[in-house]
């Protein structure tokens, strides 16, 4: 992993490549369809915010690109998703490979009854990313750090990730997502359960992490979207409405439903 | 007469609902607002009547037959008992009763003739003497019930109070009949306690409690020292949970994280049937099956197998015991939160990783509580062990050998003619309060732990 803060501006800007590509994507819960024919482009190094009413697929679509759909019986997804190029629903494709690099962070904090070193070490210790512990060692405090965790956290590492506050749980959670070292992190809803200092801590983090991943969040929130993205696509009803540069869907948007969502008419 | 009671009681109940309800129901079409429904006043009277009136019948039927024996052995002709001991004494009363009953054998003394038919009046008096008090307390109980409808009486709280207390008295049964049998236990142990020292039961190493029947017979001073009992139970014990426990757990994740609904749909009550087979049938299963089995398998070994081993009884029970395991970890797998599960393989891991690392450590408590309550059922298994287990008691930790339980120890002592006055028998209730104990504090520790482990995600 790259040192977050010595990327240089040039970097970034070379973002501009596609990182997650989807074509005509459909999802059905048994018969009914929750997405509609929807195709996006991800870019590399770029956070991508999706808005739209409650039950509009956000969070469907979301799960679509590290296939969590599948754990979900009754679900079923066709159309073309790929990760740089590559079929992400190929039948050769293993499913538990891909999430190593699309990682996602939930709407509720989820740790694992471990305890806080533990729970960021999961990801690397499965997937073989650290040999031995001062690897180990060196990537949690890493993780902690990107997460703005590591200062508040450095002396109790041992306790369990269930004892700290919600907002310090949900930092944890994406931590550990970052320990992982993805490509993408997918976020739902990462705030809806922070107050307003633990929010603005989160969207730092999402800011900092951008320079590394291609970051998508869900979030209800407009001035969060308008803050932290610099794409944003706006869901109706399983349909992709608009999607296109944040600043010129928050301007300038083009569709009239986007316009009455975001002037708060719809929702 | 009974029967004419109870009717009593059916028709003056629904009166007393009638009335107050009717009563109620006129107030309130008189344009007053009722505190309560009129059917709360209705119910009000109802267990006003028949609450107390059921309870005399019940005491009445207790005490009658009691009262009237007593007082037709009082009311024989003087120096007729004198110089009897008890038992025959008992053999008069018997006979009394069943010429009383109708059933004359031979010809009994006159005296005996007319006792009973003394006891057949005295009975038909009481009959009526029962049914004219129950009268007389419905009809107050009417009375007053009827006499407390009014627009502001809150006839909604005392259904409520009645009901909490009928409810109150159903758990202080339950728990005197608790404190009864273990109060028994207890007597009877210490009785066994004053004629072997507690100490030779606790430590002995020898459990032969054959003592001679009669007085002359020649036979070994009994000894009994529980040890060799408690081994061979922890060692069918440690059998059954060796097997169960992995079997159950193994099943229960399959099912809970792997399995399709379909295969899930009829696995599941296959394993409930297996809970539901009675223990006497897993009986005969080791003894035909399992323990030949065993002992063919020793042979082509060269191992010498007892007929009735360790491994056949506690194997059996293990079969018994993997459905319960598997629903108690079936259940503590279910109740870990989805988002753990979900956190997990969105970090890429795979559905086993998912089990052994996340779910299965998330659930360990509920799972640790249900193979408790497994062991306390595995010790205190009777049916099986009976049928499958040995009589002797030994020294040994070979599950090959036949050993013999706590339970088994107790039902042996206890089978045929017995008296209770020997150490004998009571050796029984000495292991009783044993077996007793030791699954008490089974109990208490398992339930904890669930109880702990419930608290972590509610
Ligand atoms: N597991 C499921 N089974 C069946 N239907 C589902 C399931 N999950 C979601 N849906 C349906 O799919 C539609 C889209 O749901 P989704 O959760 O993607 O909405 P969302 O945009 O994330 O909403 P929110 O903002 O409230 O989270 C909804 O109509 C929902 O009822
Ligand atoms: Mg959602």
């Amino acid at each position: 992993m790259m040192n977050v803060m010595t990327r240089t501006e040039a970097e970034v800007g070379a973002g501009e490549q596609i990182k997650v590509e989807a074509r005509d994507v459909n999802v059905f819960y048994g018969d009914k369809q929750a997405i509609r024919d929807v195709s996006v482009d991800i870019l590399d190094r770029t956070v991508t915010a999706f808005i739209g009413p409650s039950g509009c697929g956000k969070s469907t679509f979301l799960r679509c690109i590290n296939r969590m759909n599948d754990t979900i019986d009754s679900s079923r997804v066709s159309g073309l998703i790929t990760l740089d190029g590559q079929d992400i629903y190929a039948r050769d494709l293993d499913p538990v490979q891909l999430r190593a690099r699309v990682g996602m962070v939930f709407q509720k904090p989820n740790p694992f009854p471990k305890s806080i070193y533990d729970n960021v070490a999961y990801g690397p210790r499965i997937h073989g990313l650290v040999r031995d512990k001062a690897e180990t060692d060196a990537v949690v405090e890493r993780a902690l750090r990107d997460a703005a965790l590591w200062d508040e956290v450095r002396d109790r590492l041992q306790e369990p990730g269930t004892s700290l506050s919600g907002g310090q749980q949900q930092r944890l959670c994406i931590a550990r997502a970052v320990a992982t070292q993805p490509e993408v992190l997918l976020m739902d809803e990462p705030c809806s359960a922070l107050d307003p200092i633990a929010t603005a801590q989160v969207e730092e983090l999402i800011d900092a992490l951008r320079q590394e991943f291609s970051v998508v969040i869900v979030t209800h929130s407009m001035q969060q979207a308008a803050r932290v993205s610099q794409k944003t696509a706006f869901f109706h009803l399983g349909n992709l409405v608009e999607f296109g540069d944040t600043d010129d869907i928050f301007t300038r948007p083009k569709d009239p439903r986007t316009e009455s969502y975001i002037s708060g008419r719809i929702g | 007469m009974i029967a004419i009671a109870f009717l009593m009681l059916f028709l003056a109940s629904i009166t007393g609902y009638l009335v107050n309800r009717q009563a109620a129901l006129a107030i309130r079409s008189g344009g007053t607002r009722l505190h309560s429904l009129a059917g709360f006043h209705g119910l009000y009277s109802l267990l006003l009547i028949m609450v107390p009136a059921l309870l005399l019948i019940l005491l009445w039927l207790v005490l009658q037959p009691v009262v009237i024996e007593r007082m037709v052995m009082n009311g024989l002709p003087a120096g007729t008992l004198e110089g009897l001991d008890s038992g025959a004494v008992q053999l008069i009363q018997a006979e009394i009763r069943s010429i009383a009953g109708g059933r004359v054998f031979g010809t009994p003394d006159p005296w005996k003739l007319e006792a009973a038919e003394r006891m057949n009046s005295l009975q038909g008096r009481a009959g009526w003497l029962l049914l004219t008090v129950l009268t007389g307390l419905m009809a107050a109980a009417l009375v007053f019930s009827r006499s407390r409808v009014s627009a502001e009486f809150r006839a909604r709280q005392g259904v409520e109070r009645i009901v909490l207390g009928l409810m109150l008295s159903c758990a202080v049964v339950a728990i005197f009949v608790t404190v009864g049998i273990v109060l028994s236990l207890v007597f009877e142990s210490l009785r066994f306690f004053s004629m072997v020292p507690v100490t030779e039961f606790l430590f002995g190493t020898r459990w032969e409690p054959q003592m001679p029947i009669r007085a002359d017979q020649v036979a070994a001073e009994g000894a009994f020292g529980w040890i060799p009992v408690l081994l061979g139970t922890l060692v069918i014990t440690v059998v059954a949970i060796t097997i169960s426990v992995p079997i159950g757990l193994m099943s229960a994740i399959y099912l809970n994280e792997f399995a399709s609904t379909r295969f899930r749909a009829v696995a599941k009550p296959i394993l409930e049937i297996l809970a539901g087979i009675p223990t006497v049938v897993y009986g005969f299963f080791a003894i035909l099956t399992v323990a030949p089995a065993l002992r063919a398998a020793g042979a082509a070994l060269g191992i010498p197998v007892a007929p009735n081993t360790a491994l056949a009884a506690g194997g059996v029970m293990a079969i018994m015991l993997i459905p319960f395991i598997s629903s108690f970890a079936d259940d503590a797998l279910a109740a870990v939160p989805r988002s753990l599960r979900d956190g997990s393989l969105a970090l890429g891991a795979t559905r086993s990783e998912t089990v052994t690392k996340v779910l299965f450590p998330a659930a360990i408590p509920g799972i640790a509580g249900g193979v408790l309550l497994a062991v306390s059922r595995a010790i205190g298994e009777t049916m099986i062990v009976v049928m499958a287990a040995g009589l002797m008691a030994s020294m040994t930790i070979n599950p090959l050998d036949s050993v013999t339980t706590i339970t088994v120890q107790i039902v042996t002592l206890l089978v045929g003619d017995t008296e209770f006055d020997s150490p004998k028998t009571l050796a029984a209730f000495a292991l009783g309060l044993m077996l007793f104990l030791v699954t008490l504090a089974i109990n208490i520790l398992a339930l904890r732990i669930v109880r702990k482990y419930r608290e972590l995600y509610d």
